[in-house]
């Protein structure tokens, strides 16, 4: 019955060369097009540094001040850049290190390939000095993972861990090797990896499906697109903004697909979700036709499920079965990549408009102006709002840099008042929430674009999880400016108590330090905003500034993000006050 | 028929995969994930050489079955998942009975039991011998009811395992695989 033994499909074939596993885990990155990784070193990984040592010409390796750090560094390169970031570290707790970056580009598609030392094949199982299964810890956080104990498996193995990364759905990958593999030597040759025979990346589009998809399109009287990172992973934007400008239809964006069309476009009605736009939210349930496409329903989008969309006919442009009706059976899946997708079905849609209803979106955002927008980014009280911080930052970058956040309410402040012309310009912890994620992501997002304007924005909590990180930004003189809105609270879990908990502040006020001396310890050139007066030639001061830059924006202590959707209710019930 | 996608009822699963360390890790990690019992699990050999075959019973319903199902599918390693109702499969189980030598001679009832059940003895040493007995659960569960009042020295059953009735079609899928790189 075996009629097919290749597993793994291969392309060009060099002659061999006997070298180290250690020496043939760097032409693999050098063969993979790698030029830049983030790491940390240690006794189980240390013949690949000494290797990386003599590679310096040819391969940067950047040391984050810890290893969760380097994950994220390389998420940031990998979602600014689309390629694969590359992240290395020790066995046992430099393994474990990276758990939590492995889980958010778990979450979040976001290709890197996490490259592991391991005790010595004799010591597996014996626990011995830093040995930890790393194989087993990551296992349900990454799209693939293997642990090489012999030198001859590196070179496949490392071809198949970044076909995988890149391919279909992106994801992280982990390789664990063993260090009698790096030591060891082998006959090297590298292949790329093209295909592997148990592994379909990219479901094959059904025309009929489409044709289908078309023609309710073509009828709807109400139809509405909400979009997903999937458009940016799949670079189809400029296929999703004809879709958009023929058949006249408003799009909305969850957090992961912002930037993929530029905000100002007259058809971008802004954000969906727990605290997306008021119009965007409500009118998920008033439309007639729901197009999905590469997003995934999340629950801070959809609010309660059983309330969702329910009168509209659902579309779902999805490139990962597993996805359709997972959360929202959709009515037509349309399985493939997005780019692929919708440009056949363009063809097949009439040109329209729909003036009536994109006119509800404006109406409702007049509303949400009066009672929410007009008050963040204006606001005419005494204490400085985070929107208006947000406000003079795109006033003052053109709505051209990256915008790095973290988690809370600094970034959904962020995300919703943020301004881009440009795609993969929103780089931020959204499935996960994994605070601490910008200040070494936003690392990555300026070695990914060096030629952008990077800034991070990150909350007075999250920027304490992984402040080490500033040694990296310094010693590389990185020129991100990090703008640190400091309200002195664990600001969302605060807003969370107030409205629900009632106001029992528990663990969500913190003292903080002088993080200006901070910044200035590292050499940081660094600010300190507390009156308005002083915020925008701030701002531009920073923007303008060769180098990196710390600015401490001090905010109000209580104010709280709304639009909301709380917990568990409809789309239709979420409040603006 | 007429058990809604909402229902709880007896699912067979079975995985086509590589034989790869660490999958079996990878695919029980999905029901434990979802907090989902396995009932029974069995790992060989397929019908295709160097393909494995996972069998998983689970109780539950079919749109979590359905669910957990693309989950697998997902995995780079697993060729195809598929799953199926009783009535779609056939399936069986085996169990070992261990039982004192003695008894074998003394009590008439276990010469009946063994008779009647379609078991065979697969051994008899001086101090026991051991009875193989193939078929449904509940046949198993019954042959073991009527051996314990004589007292059972060990018992073990396996994992279920299952073919379905209706194709599932892996070497289509790697050929396809073969001819289109």
């Amino acid at each position: 019955m075996e009629t097919v033994k290749a597993k793994q499909k291969k392309t060009s074939t060099k002659k061999s060369v006997k070298i180290t596993g250690a020496e043939a885990i760097i032409h693999c990155l050098l063969e993979e097009g790698v030029d830049l990784i983030y790491g940390y070193p240690g006794g189980a990984i240390m013949p690949v540094y000494d290797e990386l040592y003599k590679f310096q010409d040819k391969l940067t390796h950047i040391l984050t001040r810890h290893e969760q750090g380097a994950t994220h560094a390389a998420q940031g390169y990998a979602r600014v850049s689309g390629r694969v970031g590359v992240a290395m570290a020790t066995s046992g707790p430099g393994a474990t290190n990276l758990v939590t970056g492995l889980a958010d580009a778990q979450i979040d598609s976001t290709p890197i390939v996490c490259i592991t030392g391991q005790v010595p094949r004799h010591l597996l199982g014996s626990d011995a000095f830093q040995e930890t299964d790393i194989v087993g810890i990551s296992t349900p956080v990454t799209k693939w993972n293997h642990q090489i104990t012999k030198a001859s498996e590196i070179p496949e193995v490392m071809a198949k861990a970044f076909y995988i990364a890149k391919s279909g759905r992106p994801g992280p990958v982990l390789i664990d090797i063993t260090k009698n593999a790096q030591f060891d030597e082998l006959d090297f040759s590298y292949e790329k990896c093209t295909g592997v025979r148990s592994y379909k990346p990219v479901p094959q589009p059904n025309l009929d499906s489409i044709a289908e998809a078309a023609e309710v399109i073509n009828n709807a009287k109400k139809p509405y697109i909400v979009w997903g990172q999937g458009i940016i992973l799949g670079k189809a934007e400029e296929e999703l903004k004809a879709l958009v400008e023929k058949a006249g239809i408003p799009a909305a964006w969850t957090i992961m697909g912002e930037s993929a069309i530029p905000t100002d476009h007259p058809l971008n009605v802004g954000m969906v979700g727990m605290h997306g736009n008021y119009g965007p939210n409500v009118l998920t349930n008033e439309c007639d036709v729901l197009l999905a496409i590469g997003m995934r329903f999340d629950d801070r989008v959809t609010g309660k499920l059983d309330t969702y969309a329910k009168q509209a006919k659902v579309i779902h442009f999805e490139i990962d079965p597993a996805e359709v009706g997972k959360n929202v059976k959709p009515d037509i899946a349309i399985l493939g990549n997005c780019k692929e997708t919708l440009a056949l079905l363009l063809p097949m849609i009439k040109e329209n408009e729909h003036q009536e209803w994109k006119a509800e979106f404006d109406k409702k955002y007049e509303e949400e102006f009066e009672t929410v927008i007009k008050n963040d980014i204006h606001p005419t009280k005494p204490g400085l709002t985070m929107g208006e911080v947000i406000e003079e930052i795109n006033l003052a970058s053109e709505h051209k840099a990256v915008m790095v956040t973290d988690v809370g309410q600094h970034q959904m402040i962020a995300c919703r008042y943020a301004k881009f012309k440009q795609t993969k310009s929103n780089i931020t912890s959204g499935g996960l929430g994994t605070m601490g994620f910008a200040l070494p992501a936003a690392i990555g997002a300026k070695q990914g674009a060096p030629e952008r304007q990077v800034v991070t924005i990150i909350g007075d909590g999250g920027y304490q999880m992984t402040i080490q990180e500033l040694g990296v930004i310094f010693q590389h003189n990185l020129g991100i400016k990090i703008v640190v809105l400091n309200n002195d609270h664990l600001g969302m879990v605060r807003q969370w108590q107030e409205l629900f908990f009632e106001r029992r502040y528990a663990s969500t006020i913190m003292t903080n330090p002088d993080f200006v001396k901070i910044a200035e310890g590292y050499h940081i050139k660094s600010s300190r905003v507390s009156e308005r007066e002083n915020l925008k030639a701030t701002i531009q001061e920073m923007m303008a500034f060769e180098g990196p830059y710390f600015l401490e924006v001090v905010v109000e202590k209580e104010d709280n993000v709304f639009p909301m959707i709380p917990s568990g209710a409809s789309v239709s019930d979420i409040r603006l006050k | 028929m007429g058990i809604g996608l909402m229902e709880k009822q007896w699912f067979t699963i079975s995985v086509y995969s590589e034989n790869s360390v660490g999958l079996l890790n990878r695919i029980s990690g999905i029901f434990l994930k979802r907090h989902i019992n396995i009932e029974s699990l069995n790992v060989s050999k397929s019908e295709i050489e160097h393909v494995s075959k996972f069998t998983i019973v689970v109780n539950t319903t079919e749109d979590w079955t359905r669910k957990i199902v693309q989950q697998i599918e997902k995995q780079v390693e697993v060729i195809k998942a598929f799953y199926h109702t009783d009535e779609e499969t056939i399936y069986q189980e085996s169990a070992l009975f261990k039982i004192k030598s003695a008894l074998l001679f003394d009590e008439p009832q276990i010469q009946n039991a063994i008779k009647e059940s379609n078991s065979k003895i697969v051994t008899v040493h001086r101090e026991f011998f051991v009875l193989a007995k193939t078929g449904r659960r509940h046949e198993i569960d019954e042959m073991h009811d009527r051996l314990e009042p004589f007292g059972i020295m060990q018992f073990v059953r396996s994992g279920r395992i299952a073919v379905s009735k209706a194709k599932m079609p892996i070497t289509e899928i790697l050929e396809e695989f073969h001819l289109n790189n």
